[in-house]
């Protein structure tokens, strides 16, 4: 265990930390990205604040295709772009581009769920008072809906760790790479089991945090 | 100073076209408190959401304040919305906000400035007797708090008129009497004219200086509450006064 530790401690480590990384950076433009396609998609539909049905499901077109696309074939598919915007396709700030890609159209859709969620008689009783649209989505949908976005968060963020695995293929650094070079590549079986249960770990630790979060936010808990 | 003049609506159900609305016709006068009363399906939620422009009318006016509301722009119509403040039958609260934060919605809507409101959410919640639930949320209160809660909102951009859709039917017989006690307090200190759909008698008969019975998108009969019932014409009266109950 010890001799173990002391040869792939530190390398464990590093993966963690990069893979860390990855799914905190993917998470985060995916989310900046993600957020307003998930209110379009929610407020152009029939019978919503801004409804423009044919809009609507154009924009669902596409993001069901990027959706339905492979990770692993995708990443490929968008080397050029990544080229473009980092200058590399290889190593850890270019698995991030296709992460983001990938990811988006993926918050949009947990987004517009959670958005879905929310009492349409709210809704109605804002438009009463007088509320321009951009007022009910910010003081209304995202503001109610908030408990059910944080548990959307966490299905997002582990969504997100899995893809940042898959990257390893293409040698972006993080646990799935060092899982590739090592377990599979030079069949080290203890280095695919440590990667395995850290994977593990941060899922639950994720889901943990998460659900805390969704629950002390929620105030439609009588505590 | 609220006119409806010759309102219809109607709608394309799965079979067929229903009329929800016939040609309503009304007059308020300032002070007034009105009763819209009537059996299921008759057309009241239908004619409250075409007052508040939830539905857009057919044909027809609605004057409020001395302008046809269905003429106005989006813009101006969202501000000609504070001149009336609408209740809701299941409250319609920001759950995950706290009471006061509810009662200052409409005014961080208007954009006015703070302290007005934070003064203004104040002396609401005295109005309406929960000074001391501000800082709670609306799932640790009762039905008859939210409902409180909910009139203190719509009053909270001084309306001209209060709108109130079912107000107190998800409550209780002496929670539902605290309410309609409040609504004709409301009324007499603010001079705010009120209109109560409703399918309870009994709300009607305790607060309404005047009433209409709709029945089928039609205002089947109208006028002094006391005369209205004292003296019922129409078969949907006599049912909604219990008169009619043979089978
Ligand atoms: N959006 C709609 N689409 C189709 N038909 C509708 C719609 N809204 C209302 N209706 C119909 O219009 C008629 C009046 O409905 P409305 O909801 O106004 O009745 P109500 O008097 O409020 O009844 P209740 O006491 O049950 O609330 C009903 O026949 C109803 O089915
Ligand atoms: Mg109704």
């Amino acid at each position: 265990m010890e001799a173990f530790f002391n040869v792939y401690g530190s390398l464990l480590l590093d993966s963690t930390l990069e893979t860390l990384y990855m799914t905190f950076i993917a998470t985060l433009f995916s989310y900046i990205l993600g957020v307003p396609l998930g209110v379009i998609l929610s407020v152009t539909k029939k019978g919503a604040i801004a409804s423009s049905p044919s809009f609507n499901s154009v924009a669902g077109w596409i993001v069901n295709i990027v959706r339905s696309v492979p990770f692993i074939i995708l990443m490929v598919f968008v080397i050029p772009f990544t080229r473009l915007v980092t200058g590399s396709s290889i190593g850890l700030n270019a698995a991030i581009v296709p992460l983001i890609i990938a990811a988006t159209p993926f918050v949009a859709r947990i987004v517009e769920q959670s958005l879905e969620e929310v009492d349409r008689g709210l809704i109605e009783a804002a438009k009463c008072m007088g509320a321009s649209n951009i007022q009910i989505i910010t003081k209304v949908m995202l503001k109610e809906s908030r408990p059910s976005l944080i548990r959307g968060l966490s299905i997002s963020t582990i969504t997100i760790l899995s893809y940042s695995a898959i990257t390893g293929s293409i040698g972006a650094g993080g646990l799935g790479d060092m899982a590739i070079r090592y377990g599979y590549q030079q069949y080290i079986d203890s280095v695919m089991y440590a990667t395995v249960i850290l994977l593990v770990v941060i899922v639950v630790l994720i889901q943990w945090a998460c659900n805390i979060w969704a629950f002390k936010a929620d105030k439609r808990n009588r505590n | 100073m609220i006119k409806i003049e010759n309102l219809s609506k109607e709608f394309n159900g799965k079979n067929g076209k229903v009329k929800a609305l016939n040609n309503i016709n009304l007059e308020l006068n300032d002070g007034d408190i009105f009763g819209i009363i009537g059996m299921s399906g008759a057309g009241k939620s239908t004619l409250l959401r075409c007052i508040t422009l939830l539905e857009r009318p057919d044909s027809g006016s609605i004057y409020i304040g001395g302008s046809d509301i269905l003429k106005l722009s989006p813009k101006e119509l969202r501000s000609a919305r504070g001149k009336m403040g609408v209740v809701f039958q299941n409250y319609n609260l920001l759950m995950q906000e706290t009471v006061a934060k509810n009662v200052a919605f409409p005014m961080e809507i208007a954009g006015s400035p703070k302290h007005e409101i934070k003064e203004r959410v104040a002396s609401l919640l005295d109005l309406v007797q929960i000074g001391d639930k501000a800082s709670f949320y609306p799932a640790q209160l009762s039905g008859g708090q939210r409902q409180r809660v909910a009139i203190a909102r719509a009053l909270a951009t001084r309306p001209e008129a209060l709108l109130c859709d079912e107000p107190t039917s998800a409550l209780d017989v002496l929670t539902t009497k605290q309410v309609l006690t409040l609504l004709k307090e409301i009324n007499e200190k603010l001079n705010t004219t009120i209109i109560i759909i409703t399918h309870e008698m009994s709300a009607v008969k305790a607060i309404c200086n005047k009433v209409a019975v709709i029945d089928d998108g039609c205002f089947v009969e109208m006028g002094d509450t006391k005369e209205v019932f004292s003296n019922p014409k129409s078969s949907v009266t006599k049912m909604l006064l219990g008169e009619d109950l043979r089978i």
